[in-house]
């Protein structure tokens, strides 16, 4: 009972991260029906963000004289990771994705695996192919509770991803810059005959999905301890398939699919062989696209012929 | 009559390929044989997935998983073969000859098979779907190959001599192979069934309205292009001591991609030019792994921005050789 | 036996009733008029006969048989052939491609007969082209046939989709818009292609169209619905002065369907 607990509560904490990648899948997606092929390196460039922006702030000295690193540290350096994923977000989408807006669907496809791949290559030639291990932005503190082993990081990736969720709720809910994104999932062009600054929009949810993909990678590093240039592929796989299982263009929908990946993940590497823990993904991909491709709470779209 | 001079012909052409073999063999290193047989395999490559990618409009990029698939399947029922071929046959070229087209056959044939059991139940997607689908797919068969305990794991499958499997590859294999391979789906292409793939290409739901089972024909010409890549994973294995899982890793579908869209998606002799270009590319740049790939990237997306129809776009060099011709004045009889 | 009935035919589109309970019958040889302002379901309803869409209730029979839900490629073999609002021809193909691709039914050869070029392709195809060749000379697409179909003038790609269709035999042909962008030149030409379409080669035509230049002269029964429901049914004579009809397309002056040839 406690190892299913356990495994539950390493699933959820995975999941939490799926989530916050996943979003940034489904707010594309649901604008430009674009598959952002490059947001697993996004995620990735974020970790690695956090990474360097920790060792200039002297991460190391902390861990050497075995002091925690300050929190107010760590706040800055999520910040600078964010930050410098959203810069780099807009950065793609301006320059790879904007110019091939209108062409047919293949076209921004292959963009996106093209930018991907360079992502991926250049980040090995940056940043060193070998994994690194990730600073001690936030030092373990592991505690019991009910026979159930856990530790402060895991609580940390709960709470930063449950404040960044409603953070993104509030925002798509309440602000001008959020209702036009929604306005724009569900018609782009009637939205521009509208008046809205679509390539503004568009902007934006590079930005916001870019920023969360980030603090995603911040948390998985402190989650995993190693992190190497090429992590965005298989998480970022992992966390398109959640979108799409959750209903892709659905940001609820992202947040449940990321959960319950993260979930199935932990327990068939729990429970069957650690050997299929990626594996299990995939297949719940070809399940999802064959039984119900429009996902858990996506809407079927019918084609206008 | 009409088979007989077809015979000759083929045979004349087997003969002009054994002959360039020796040309082949003598005049260059086996660093640039190497290069040669890569290319070949890569336009077996690029021409099988130019069928479904470029001809069909479908989008798969997981085809390193039925490259795979002809593979191991090759290799496996080569080394089965073995045994029994040499024992009626006795040892020698004849025998060997035998052994290795059977396999490759073998390979063609699964990876066929493999073909059909993917594309049925993928090819009701929409394009991005469909893509993320096949990479599944792909991803699937090359995990399920590394942890086949019979055909050696993660290690790879070697078969059952100490010094690995026996090297069929040469150069008269790849490049009758590519003949005929190149000749199969360009006469496919350029017939009733190619005009209906490409009419589900331009658009589906008109196709169908004429009364074409698109269904049907993308499953099939899927399954033409996996048996394609079947056989080319069928030479690849016997130029190797031995089949791993780590050759069929994303990249090679990536680089199957770039032939394809390097050369002009739909385009045959742009798949041609395409599956050489990588070929080269690999080799010139082998110290330089990362950077091959960054080029790669970067030429994709600079291609889809400046020139997505690629070198050549959905034409062939022939046409464009007859274009060149019909761009003349205009007959006096012409009114107007 | 009517060539083409439908019975109480009803298609939804989650919230959107697009089609309710329209019933109405074809005869054989008829050029049978669908008419309704926009957004009453016409063209909803040739998707439902032709298969695109499957109604959520009702049959649609065509020659005595229930095809309501078949795909729509067997609902083309069976003989009914249809063109699109926006024309939908194959654009990179050339225009005689465009009408072989409908020629299934004329080229039996296999797929390894095609990879091997065998005689009996050769025939086939041989057979196919020459067909295709008739058709466009029926249309007067011939000296077009090796043009690529997508840099045809607007009137010439219509004119191709309907040789495309008129390849597949049909019983039935279903006109979507036929007269769109037209002047009143080229859809008078137009009612005598349809007329051809009936007299000469025996087929049965329902068109949907805007234009009543057109449908006034050449229907003999016009079927009128408006937001998926059918409001009347008719001789041109009737549904030109029918009070429903006229509410329905407001703002439609009576007397412009007069001044028509």
């Amino acid at each position: 009972m406690t190892q299913l607990l356990q495994q539950i509560i390493n699933g959820l904490s995975l999941g939490s991260i799926y989530a916050l990648i996943a979003l940034g899948y489904t707010m594309v997606y649901g604008i430009l029906k674009l598959i952002n092929f490059a947001h697993g390196e996004v995620f990735m460039v974020g970790a690695y963000t956090g990474f360097y922006a920790a060792s200039a702030l002297g991460v190391a000295g902390f861990e050497a004289n075995n002091q925690s690193f300050p929190l107010y540290l760590a706040v800055l350096v999520l910040v600078l990771a964010m930050a410098a994923a959203a810069l780099l977000g807009m950065a793609i989408e301006f320059l790879a994705y904007r110019p091939v807006r209108s062409a047919p669907r293949l076209t921004p496809l292959i963009t996106a695996i093209g930018v991907s791949l360079f992502l991926q290559n250049a980040g090995m030639l940056l940043f060193s192919p070998n994994p690194q291990r990730y600073p001690a932005i936030l030092s373990e503190v592991r505690f019991e509770l009910f026979g159930v082993i856990v530790t402060n990081i895991k609580l940390t990736i709960f709470v930063v991803a449950l404040c960044l969720m409603l953070g993104l709720h509030l925002f798509v809910q309440k602000t001008w810059t959020g209702r036009a994104m929604r306005a724009l999932s569900f018609n782009i062009d009637a939205a521009k005959l509208m008046g809205i600054d679509t390539n503004r929009v568009i902007r934006s949810t590079f930005a916001i999905g870019s920023a969360l993909a980030a603090a995603g990678g911040i948390l998985f590093g402190l989650d995993q301890i190693t992190i190497n240039p090429l992590m965005g592929v298989l998480t970022g796989l992992k966390a398109f398939v959640a979108a799409v299982l959750g209903g892709i263009g659905s940001i609820p929908g992202a947040v449940i699919g990321g959960l319950l990946i993260g979930l199935a993940e932990q327990l068939t590497a729990g429970y069957l062989s650690p050997e299929y823990r990626d594996a299990i993904t995939f297949v719940i991909l070809i399940l999802i696209l064959l039984l119900k491709p429009e996902g858990l709470l996506g809407v079927v779209r019918v084609e206008k012929v | 009559m009409r088979a007989l001079i077809r015979v000759v012909i083929a045979t004349a052409v087997l003969l002009v390929i054994y002959g360039l073999q020796f040309g082949v063999e003598a005049g260059f290193t086996q660093y640039v044989q190497r290069i040669i047989l890569l290319a070949g395999i890569n336009v077996i490559l690029a021409v099988g997935l130019n069928l479904i990618n470029g001809t069909t409009g479908q989008f798969s990029i997981g085809h390193a998983g039925f490259m795979a698939v002809g593979a191991y399947a090759a290799a496996f029922i080569g080394v089965q073969l073995a045994g029994p071929v040499h024992g009626t046959l006795g040892p020698g070229p004849l025998a060997d000859a035998i052994i290795f087209n059977l396999a490759l056959l073998a390979g063609a044939l699964f990876a066929g098979i493999s073909g059909l059991i993917v594309g049925m139940p993928s090819l009701r997607l929409r394009g991005d779907y469909l893509a993320v689908v096949t990479l599944g797919f792909g991803e699937i068969i090359r995990i399920l190959f590394n942890n086949a305990t019979f055909l050696g794991s993660a290690t790879g499958y070697f078969g059952d001599s100490p010094s690995g499997l026996p090297e069929y590859t040469n150069f008269f294999w790849v490049f009758a192979w590519v003949t005929v391979i190149v000749l199969l789906i360009h006469n496919l292409t350029f017939s009733q069934t190619g005009r209906s793939l490409t009419a589900i290409r331009e658009d589906e739901i008109a196709a169908e309205a004429m009364a074409t089972p698109s269904t049907r024909l993308k499953v099939t010409a899927f399954a033409i292009s996996a048996a394609s890549a079947g056989i080319a994973g069928g030479l690849f294995a016997h130029m190797q001591s031995g089949v791993r899982p780590e050759d069929f890793r994303f990249e090679k579908s990536i680089d199957m991609i770039v032939m394809i869209i390097v050369g002009g998606l739909g385009s045959i002799s742009g798949a041609i030019l395409g599956g050489i270009f990588v070929a080269v590319s690999l080799e010139l740049m082998r110290d330089l792994q990362q950077y091959r790939l960054v080029l790669y990237a970067l030429l994709l997306i600079v291609i889809m921005i400046v020139r997505p129809q690629g070198l050549l776009g959905t034409r062939e060099l022939h046409h464009l050789l007859r274009r060149k011709k019909a761009e003349k004045p205009p007959a006096p009889s012409e009114s107007t | 036996m009517s060539l083409l009935e439908l019975r109480a035919v009803d298609k939804i589109f989650g919230g959107l009733h697009a089609v309710r309970g329209v019933s109405f019958a074809v005869e054989k040889g008829a050029i049978f008029g669908l008419i309704g302002p926009n957004g009453a379901g016409k063209t909803t309803l040739f998707n439902v006969i032709t298969g695109v869409y499957t109604p959520e209730h009702g049959q649609i029979l065509f020659q005595g048989k229930n095809i309501a839900g078949l795909k729509p490629a067997l609902i083309a073999e069976r003989g009914v052939a249809r063109t699109f609002q926006n024309i939908r021809i194959f654009r990179t193909m050339t225009v005689v491609e465009n009408v072989m691709v409908a020629g299934h039914h004329l080229h039996k050869a296999s797929i390894p007969a095609a990879m091997l070029r065998t005689r009996g392709y050769e025939r086939d195809e041989q057979a196919l082209r020459k067909r295709a060749h008739e058709l466009l000379e029926v249309l007067g697409l011939a000296e077009l046939a090796d043009e690529v179909a997508g840099s045809l003038p607007y009137g010439s790609q219509r004119r191709l989709e309907i040789a495309r269709g008129l390849m597949l035999s049909p019983q039935l042909l279903l006109l979507d818009e036929p007269a769109a962008g037209m002047n009143s030149q080229e859809a008078r030409t137009l009612n005598d292609q349809i007329r051809f379409l009936r007299d000469q080669l025996g087929l049965t035509v329902i068109l949907v169209e805007h234009n009543m230049a057109v449908v006034m002269n050449v229907c003999e029964t016009i079927h009128v619905v408006d937001h998926g429901e059918t409001i009347a049914q008719g001789t041109p004579a009737e549904i030109k002065v029918h009070p429903k009809v006229l509410a329905a397309y407001l703002g439609e002056e009576p007397a412009e369907t007069e001044a028509s040839a």
